[in-house]
């Protein structure tokens, strides 16, 4: 059986899916943080897939400004995390509740 | 043909048998190296269709930057009391009922869509920007086309390391002051 684009777009929905529910349901900022990164790569695999379906390079450059991106974002998070450890003393997101009602 | 399916199966259950360990692992050490295993499986299918270029730039960037990073951060944590405690949040059942939603949506994209998508090569390739020689003209088309995107993904690197940098300084006395 040949692999289609279908085929890699039914593996990038179910780790989105993965990642989703890792998101909703953990309660380590830690872990919530990797979940962000499989999201991410569930949409590098989907422009990478597009693109080779197309015979188009274009979807490859933007998975590189995909990964840069989410570089930014686990470098900014894991700083707010640093601070946030600093101030409160946990890791728990359901245990920073100061902004709620 | 037959290895590059097997390889894709093979890629697959690697890639969603890690991705469920990392979110369901107590220590999150654990998840970390899960996850560096996810990350290298999602290298391969990169390779597997023909993105070589961008396979290298998954493990170095991803496994050699992003995941020292957050196992840098994991060493603040105390590991040992944390596998103690409770890993899910209260919202638990609301949660997963989220997900089933976004589920259900996404498969009805999917089902309705996977008609359009089974042609393995839909488009003849192309002059600049085709595939052949991967890394050239993934640099020709970055260099070209895409400057300026280019080097704004460089401004926001440049204010991603002075904000990480503010926001993990160890504020004293004399820098309050």
């Amino acid at each position: 059986m040949e692999i289609t684009t279908s085929h890699y777009v039914v593996l990038s929905t179910l780790l989105l899916l993965i990642g989703v529910i890792g998101i909703l349901t953990r309660r380590n900022i830690l872990v919530l943080l990797m979940s962000i990164e499989l999201i991410l790569n569930a949409v590098n695999i989907n422009l990478v897939a597009f693109s080779a379906a197309q015979q188009q390079v274009h979807g490859q450059v933007f998975s590189i400004f995909v990964i840069t991106v989410a570089a930014a974002e686990a470098a900014v998070g894991l700083g707010i995390l640093i601070a946030l450890f600093r101030n409160k003393q946990t890791v728990h997101a359901d245990e920073i509740d100061l902004l709620r009602w | 043909m037959l290895i590059d399916t097997v390889l894709f199966y093979v890629l697959a259950v690697l890639i969603l048998g890690s991705a469920i360990m990392t979110i369901t692992r107590r220590n999150v050490v654990h998840s970390a190296v899960w996850l560096i295993s996810t990350l290298l499986g999602v290298a391969g299918v990169f390779l597997l269709q023909g993105a070589e270029f961008l396979a290298g730039v998954q493990i170095i960037v991803y496994i050699g930057g992003i995941m020292v990073l957050f196992l840098f951060v994991i060493m603040l944590v105390p590991v040992q009391e944390e596998a103690a405690q409770r890993r899910f949040s209260n919202q638990k059942w609301l949660a997963f009922a989220c997900a089933a939603g976004v589920f259900a949506m996404l498969a009805v994209i999917v089902v309705r869509g996977v008609g359009a998508l089974s042609h393995p090569g839909m488009a003849e390739p192309a002059g600049l920007g085709s595939l052949t020689k991967n890394s050239e003209s993934v640099g020709l088309v970055l260099f070209s086309e895409y400057l300026l995107p280019f080097e704004l993904a460089s401004v926001l690197l440049l204010v991603a390391i002075i904000g990480a940098i503010v926001m993990s300084k160890a504020r004293t006395r004399e820098t309050e002051s």
